[in-house]
């Protein structure tokens, strides 16, 4: 039986911790608006894109088509880019990234694969060090930049190109985590290298005219479209680190405003319990004289 | 008058979307003037200025740093590369970009990305000058 001091030292300490949470949840709550608007700002421009892309590709045929589609004809070596959050606490967003990763990794590999993999974030790097240690070629950090755009993901892309250009690999994948709303973020695996054109999207049979030549709108278009691939799955991976991150930290102080009160009726039935003893031996040793 | 749907996107936001007329577009070969029933099309832009009419009285420009116009049946979308409206538009913008691209030639290495951006410098310089001109008169 804890004595009334530990009880009220440890219903201190949880009281500290839930403030702390309930801080962290109002942050994140903050931050998520702006990480929300900023995602969702980003689509139409991706989605355009896409279309444009689609429309352009089932346009060219077969030989001329750049390697940015057609791919290097073999599919020996996998890059993974696994994109996480640069810090913890936010529940399992983390995690499910990285283990849509390594099941890849671990599918890949089980049919003779090289596997090479890039990490984005500290988080997803420290999940994988442990199983693929050897095959991790990059840690991309982010931690200094408060706010993620264009020029991160630029940088990142033109990371990904030199490495396609040197025949580093045959096939890119990224792994992010789509923001669907504040409580589910969906892990998803997407191929950048070759593109994937979206299927059943209605292409129309008119022929372009093409202002300059068509190889080399592609030429401009293709790696421009992997950039903004990447700004995609940044942005979408920043607003759900953010979502995940409230409600875990919602959950947590939700979870410490019951230990408290569970600790509180503790306390109060000991002190009870305590003075009635007290008065038993007043009353009885009166009682004896 | 006959008019189509238009929408000018940039990575950030969607800045138009609707009906127009007529819309001119800064093609890096030379500007041109995009009505309804235009054919197919797949045009780069250059850094200038997207003029659209919503009607015979009314239009808006934008400033466009550059971009892919695509033109199919039924519409007219324009992925810029930056956009904004004219009003937010200055010297001091613009000069900001020519330093931006200038620093990007000294650091690149690539000899295509290069001869690229040496390209873009140029286009942005003119359309300086064109802004300058337009300022005075």
């Amino acid at each position: 039986m804890p004595s009334l001091k530990d009880l009220r030292n440890r219903i201190a300490s949880v009281k500290a911790t839930q403030k702390i949470t309930k801080a962290m949840q109002m942050v994140a709550a903050a931050k998520l608006r702006r990480a929300q608007s900023a995602a969702e700002a980003a689509r139409p421009y991706a989605e355009r894109m896409e279309k444009v892309l689609a429309n352009l590709a089932s346009g060219i045929s077969g030989d001329s088509a750049p390697r940015l589609i057609a791919g290097t004809g073999s599919d020996k070596v996998h890059l993974l880019v696994v994109f996480t959050a640069e810090r913890g606490l936010c529940g399992a967003f983390n995690s499910s990234i990285a283990r849509l990763a390594r099941d890849k990794a671990q599918a890949l590999k089980a049919e003779g694969k090289t596997v090479k993999i890039l990490c984005v974030g500290k988080k997803g790097y420290d999940a994988l060090k442990r199983l693929f240690e050897k095959d991790i070629i990059q840690v991309v950090d982010l931690r200094e930049f408060k706010q993620v755009g264009f020029v991160n993901a630029e940088a990142i892309a033109q990371n990904i190109l030199t490495r396609f250009a040197a025949d580093e690999f045959d096939v890119a994948t990224i792994f992010f985590s789509k923001f669907k709303s504040v409580i589910s973020q969906i892990p998803t695996a997407q191929r950048i290298i070759p593109a994937e054109i979206p299927a059943g999207t209605e292409t129309t049979d008119a022929v372009y005219d093409y202002e300059p030549e068509e190889s080399e709108i592609l030429e401009t278009l293709l790696p421009r479209n992997l950039t903004v691939q990447v700004l995609r799955a940044l942005l979408e991976n920043a607003a759900s680190e953010q979502g995940a991150r409230m409600s875990a930290m919602d959950s947590a102080t939700r979870n410490a405003g019951e230990m408290i009160k569970k600790q509180t009726q503790l306390y109060n039935r000991s002190r009870q319990a305590m003075i009635t003893k007290e008065l038993i031996e007043i009353i009885s040793g009166a009682e004896a004289l | 008058m006959a008019t189509f749907k238009f929408e000018l996107v940039s990575p950030e936001r969607i800045l138009f979307s609707g009906d127009v007329v007529s819309v001119i577009v800064p093609s890096v070969e030379g500007e041109m003037t995009i009505l309804a029933g235009h054919a197919p099309l797949v045009a780069v832009l250059k850094p200038g200025i997207v003029m659209l009419q919503t009607d015979a009285n009314n239009g808006k420009e934008f400033y466009v740093s550059g971009g892919l116009a695509e033109v199919n049946a039924a519409s007219l979308t324009i992925l810029a590369e930056q956009a904004r409206f004219i009003e937010d538009v200055n010297l001091s913008v613009l000069d900001q970009e020519i330093v931006t691209a200038e620093t990007r030639l000294a650091g690149s290495q690539d000899e295509a990305e290069q001869k690229r951006i040496a390209e873009q410098l140029v286009q942005l310089r003119e359309f300086r000058g064109v802004f300058e001109d337009r300022k005075a008169a």
